[in-house]
């Protein structure tokens, strides 16, 4: 980690950041969007978040990039439980129970 | 409930998740020998988890710090495309509330607020801004605050814990809840199709053609089905 700027690296990477969230939010501000990209928009967390997750579950960096039936069995738990009982923290503690459980019989 | 409140009942079982995520970042920055001001830097100024752990890894590999940043900037594009979904509910706010609004946007206060105001049509703006900071509110001290503890207990977390799994626990968890139509299942297939067969792009470039693709695709089966 030596022999980094980190704080400009921190600096940078903030900022940018805070420029992204801003974005659309602060620079289109209440002018109106036209229907077809109101209808793009209401998929954007169903667009994003489960390709951010399927490499991470499907290769996890902890076991050098295998795929483990333990983390598959928790990862479809926790959808499993979301799509279910429509909670976020049901379903988390019920893909926990199961990392736990999978991780315990396997140790 | 005002706005307020509701959003802070609907931000608290976060917690849940978000102590392991930010307690990880703590344990692995300081393991990869950043001080205690530099561990809690990141977590206050960047809040982005996902791209934290991107540019914490880039560095422990010697990556040039050019990259380091282009690369972990990447992976939070994502936030434009939530900006932009949030215009039309939070767009009419003074633009020093949005300026506010805007550091406050993450994954979770998004896909809560997403969520909550197409079923409160009734809300004004106002509600709008105050359900928003009501969400954030148990969200973001727990984030730093976590960030610090896992800084501390450092290396004395057991390494058989699988905390790295944290992350893609808490995104799946909010998954689940938004496949609420056979466009939202349609879009999610896609996403995970494209980033799957994209995973080689490098900059993480796969994970935003494959949103915009499955973006495209809810949008379409959306407005088949109203044709139909």
């Amino acid at each position: 980690m030596t022999g980094y700027p980190v704080w400009a690296i921190i600096g940078a990477l903030g900022l940018g950041t805070y420029l992204i969230r801003f974005s659309f939010l602060g620079l289109i501000g209440d002018r109106p969007l036209p229907a077809w990209v109101l209808r793009h928009l209401r998929y954007t967390g169903v667009a994003v978040l489960p390709g951010l997750v399927a490499p991470l579950v499907l290769w996890p960096d902890a076991t050098g990039g295998q795929p483990d039936p333990v983390r598959l069995a928790a990862a479809g738990a926790t959808l499993a439980v979301g799509v279910w009982r429509r909670d976020v923290v049901q379903a988390v503690l019920a893909g926990a129970a199961v990392l736990a459980l999978g991780g315990w019989l396997t140790a | 409930m005002t706005p307020f409140r509701r959003g802070v009942a609907d931000g608290l079982p976060f917690v849940v998740i978000i102590v392991p995520f930010a307690m990880m970042f703590g344990v692995l920055a300081t393991e990869a020998g950043l001080p205690l001001d530099q561990v809690m830097a990141f977590s206050t100024i960047v809040i982005a988890g996902a791209s934290q752990f991107t540019a914490l890894q880039l560095m422990d590999a010697g990556a040039p710090g050019v990259i380091v940043v282009a690369s972990a900037l990447a992976v939070n594009l994502r936030m434009a495309m939530y900006s932009a979904a949030l215009v039309p509910h939070l767009g009419r706010a003074p633009l020093l509330q949005r300026m506010g609004l805007a550091y406050l946007l993450v994954d979770q206060t998004y896909a809560l607020a997403a969520a909550t105001y197409e079923g409160r049509t009734t809300w004004t703006t106002a509600d709008r801004v105050r359900y928003f900071c009501g969400t954030a509110l148990p969200v973001f001290p727990c984030w730093v605050g976590s960030t610090w503890l896992g800084a501390a207990l450092g290396a004395r977390i057991p390494d058989a814990w699988p905390l790295d799994f944290a992350l893609p626990l808490a995104f799946l968890a909010l998954t689940g809840p938004m496949l609420r139509s056979p466009a939202h299942v349609a879009a999610a297939f896609v996403s995970v199709a494209g980033a799957l067969a994209l995973a080689w792009v490098p900059w993480n470039a796969g994970l935003l053609i494959a949103a915009l693709a499955a973006m495209a695709t809810g949008a379409e089966v959306e407005r088949r089905a109203r044709a139909a």
